[in-house]
């Protein structure tokens, strides 16, 4: 839980001087990040600041600019000279990734989109044959149990709800065993009911099991309410990282500019 | 700048000159447009001659040979359709002995492009993917992609033209050809339905920490299932059509059948023929089209 933690032990994630540019824009520029293995850190930002970017570039679905910039995984380098590096599916391994629009296979069950879960630590013949092993199935339905949708395991995932799916997307998570979440607007598409299920199951998978969680939120008093520590970025650079407690108003107006409140979701300031 | 920008602007409280212009179709593109339409135009005029367009009255006024032949034609042969005997002898011998009957012949095509479309599906899977950008490197797609077209460009008589000569006279030849030119075909059209998919699943799948392979079962083919099997299944439709084509070069079949007997002037049996065809290609059709509605 703490920021301080864990200092000698390899962290979730050290990134170092990150650049990335699409086109003529820098979505993220001379990015330097550490987190530790253990904490519950919220990415913030206004639109386009490079929130989403920073993530994708952590599990690698995205190479970053060619230099100097490196990011490493549990101790293991994932990014480097501009490219993915071949440690980079042992590190997705270790990531459970939670995406803004659920990313399941619309048209398999959710149990089969939790079993993909397991594709990256069985055989490979396993995995493409989907002959999953009887104790991966049981841990799949305690995991949708556990996150409150194994009623619908059979159903096809584009027929949920997406609370149902975000929850499923967790359930995934869980199966692949990870040891920290990237959650990339996970409840950006939710109504506020769902989305708070999904944020304290966020929590609840960081304090209970210790997984770390980065996860990038529109809404600041998310933030606030949810994460310990938060860090902001602004044009590509980061322009706060602290504890959330010491947001004020003054460092909002700086991040997001005078209208700093439309960042607010339920809770206006 | 026009009054009504200036209007909007004063209103919104902004500088007129901060909202930008309307956009403009470019004079390269109206250029482009210009040429080809006007192209089209007068490559129709030049080759109005060539096609003996002149000629069309014809069609309306010269018919006496019409008359000679279609009285013929419109006693079709119905004795030749179905094998002789009770209901379940002749049934079961239009299975049994293709060559007795004309539905027998028939079955036989369709057999023939079962197989063929059959084969074709396990061409096209590798080379679709080859082919598709978001998944293989862009050199390999040009190659494989010259290849389809290769495939596709040849006539489906041509090939089967040289598989007859390699195999022998009979269905085996119309199989491979229909295979090798649908390959050709059904590569391209699932490229296509794989380079339109949401990358979103992908990734999810991806994230995991799963290999390539595992991303293409597990996050494209559940993507583009339907659409392959639509496809697959009107591929089969035309090739039941184009295997009646292939009979007439001596791949077996109702089309041999034809073709003989069109040579023999028999043709009380050619109208008979082209019954069968039509009732058997309509009920693929609509059969295939029924399943096919329900896959989409």
């Amino acid at each position: 839980m703490s920021s301080s933690a864990a200092a000698a032990a390899p962290g979730l994630v050290s990134a170092r001087d990150v650049s990335k540019t699409f086109g003529s824009r820098k979505a993220l520029d001379g990015v330097s990040v550490e987190v530790a293995s253990g904490e519950m850190v919220a990415l913030i930002g206004p639109s386009g600041s490079g929130k989403s970017t920073l993530l994708r570039s952590i599990t690698g679905l995205q190479s970053i600019d060619p230099g100097k910039g490196t990011i490493s995984v549990f101790g293991e380098t994932v990014q480097k000279d501009g490219r993915v590096t071949g440690a980079v599916r042992k590190a997705r391994g270790k990531l459970g990734m939670i995406f803004q629009q659920f990313n399941l296979v619309g048209r398999l069950s959710l149990f089969s989109n939790v079993m993909l879960g397991a594709l990256g630590r069985l055989p490979a013949w396993q995995g493409l044959l989907g002959a999953w092993p009887k104790a991966d199935k049981d841990k799949a339905m305690a995991a949708l149990h556990r996150v409150g949708v194994s009623d619908y395991a059979a159903q096809r995932a584009n027929t949920l709800s997406g609370g149902q799916q975000q929850r499923g997307a967790i359930a995934r998570a869980i199966v692949q065993g990870a040891k920290a979440i990237l959650a990339d607007e996970p409840v950006a598409s939710l109504d506020p009911v769902s989305a708070r299920k999904v944020m304290e199951l966020l929590v609840e998978l960081n304090q209970r099991d210790g997984l770390g969680v980065i996860v990038t939120l529109h809404q600041v008093d998310y933030a606030i309410r949810y994460c310990d520590r938060v860090i902001a970025l602004q044009g590509g650079k980061v322009v706060y990282d602290g504890p959330s407690t010491a947001l004020d108003q003054a460092r909002l107006i700086e991040i997001y500019g005078p209208e700093f409140e439309d960042a607010f979701w339920e809770t206006k300031a | 700048m026009t009054d009504a920008r200036v209007d909007m602007a004063v209103k919104g409280g902004v500088s007129p000159t901060a909202i930008p212009n309307p956009p403009k179709r470019s004079a390269s593109a109206l250029a482009f447009d210009v040429l080809l339409w006007g192209g089209l135009a007068i490559v129709l005029i030049a080759s109005f001659g060539k096609v003996d367009m002149q000629n069309f009255g014809r069609l309306f006024s010269g018919s006496e040979n019409i008359s000679t032949y279609g009285a013929e034609l419109l006693q079709p042969d119905w004795g030749a359709i179905f094998p002789p005997g009770d209901f379940w002898t002749s049934f079961k011998a239009i299975f049994t002995q293709p060559t007795a009957s004309l539905a027998g012949q028939m079955w036989l095509t369709v057999q023939i492009a079962l197989w063929g479309t059959f084969l074709a599906v396990f061409l096209a899977l590798p080379l679709s993917l080859m082919a598709s950008r978001n998944i293989a490197p862009g050199w390999m797609v040009f190659i494989v992609r010259r290849v389809m077209d290769l495939l596709r460009s040849i006539p489906d008589l041509v090939i089967a033209t040289l598989f007859i000569v390699a195999v022998g006279l009979g269905p085996l030849a119309g199989v491979l050809a229909l295979a090798l030119n649908t390959g050709g075909v059904l590569a391209k059209l699932f490229s296509e339905a794989v380079e339109s998919i949401d990358k979103g699943p992908v990734e999810g799948v991806r994230a995991t920490g799963a290999g390539q392979l595992h991303e293409i079962v597990w996050g494209v083919f559940p993507q583009v299932a339907p659409l392959w099997t639509s496809f697959a299944l009107y591929r089969f439709e035309s090739n039941s059509r184009a295997a009646t084509v292939l009979g007439l070069i001596g791949a077996g079949g109702i089309g041999q059948t034809l073709f003989e007997s069109i040579q023999a002037f028999d043709y009380s049996r050619v109208a008979a023929i082209a019954i069968v065809i039509v009732v058997a290609v309509t009920l693929i059709d609509t059969l295939s089209q029924v399943m096919r509605k329900r896959l989409l």
